[in-house]
């Protein structure tokens, strides 16, 4: 009797057990990746659009890009536009890379504090999660030559075009340099630099994802063609 | 164990169907909005993340 309690114990331990696993990998991921769109939609939302009329002619120059206010810790400052990643593909990007971050059901991806800021020569590296925690970055390793990454700031609207894509380890942080790979170079370029874990479900490796600048849109000029219906939509 | 708590079901064999699934179905709805989340904050580090 008492080994049959101990042997429906031992199963229900193991039942809970994958239930969590699949809730974290799988349900909780799914939940968290809406929650993060959802509210990357809602932040946007808080920046004005200049209003209905035609847009300004884009071959306007728009001077140097204004450089990103340095935000404070958690501050979401921007939010990610992949077109590549699905027409919907919009998450929030926030300073730092804690757990306050990029476990966050709002937030998700991080930048990490020293790297540079849209507008700023240098390298801009975000962070996420693979898988998990809503796994902005799960298909990041389907980004190929001529699909491009938006940032949206206060400011306005930062396009960048991919370049491509490396593996390293964990312990290789010379990719975060303002020239990645060449700490102490003096950049002349900017870069947005998408990083995450590879392969799925570990973290021996980082996928690091090159992107380079390409233009910049005032807010007052209206965002790019490519985006402008996804940015509308939620106005 | 789990032929103790179906003898507690009251009522027909239907009706024990009906509310053991009830049960089942509360059980999994604490897991995932309480027991898992909370969990999931106690064995979360930086090593673990992916």
């Amino acid at each position: 009797m008492v080994r049959r309690v101990i042997g429906e114990l031992l199963i229900t331990a193991a039942v809970a057990i994958l239930l969590f696993q699949g809730w974290k990998i799988w349900l909780n991921d799914i939940i968290y990746g809406a929650s993060q769109t959802n509210a990357a939609v809602e932040l946007s939302e808080t920046w004005e659009l200049p209003s209905d009329g035609p847009v300004k002619n884009p071959s306007t120059d728009p001077g140097e890009p204004v450089v990103t206010e340095t935000p404070d810790d958690a501050d979401p400052f921007a939010t990610i536009m992949i077109p590549s990643l699905g027409a919907d593909y919009r998450k929030i990007v926030a300073e730092g890379v804690g757990h306050n971050v990029l476990n966050n059901a709002q937030l998700g991806i991080g930048h990490y504090p020293s790297t540079q800021l849209p507008g700023e020569k240098g390298n801009i590296v975000v962070a996420s999660h693979r898988t998990a925690y809503g796994g902005a970055f799960h298909n990041v390793h389907q980004l190929q030559v001529g699909d491009n990454v938006y940032l949206e700031t206060k400011d306005g609207w930062y396009k960048y075009v991919y370049r491509d894509t490396t593996y390293v380890l964990a312990t290789q942080t010379e990719v975060l340099a303002p020239v990645p790979q060449a700490p102490g170079v003096a950049p002349t370029d900017s870069i947005l630099t998408i990083t995450t874990c590879n392969p799925f479900l570990s973290t021996a490796e980082r996928i690091i994802v090159y992107t380079v600048f390409d233009s910049w849109y005032p807010r007052a000029d209206g965002p790019p063609e490519e985006i402008a219906k996804l940015v509308k939509k939620s106005s | 164990m789990y032929a103790f708590l179906w003898s507690l079901l009251p009522g027909p064999l239907w009706v024990r169907i009906v509310l053991a699934i009830i049960a089942v179905a509360a059980v999994l709805g604490i897991l995932v909005v309480w027991v898992f989340p909370a969990i999931d904050t106690l064995i979360t580090d930086e090593d673990v993340t992916f």
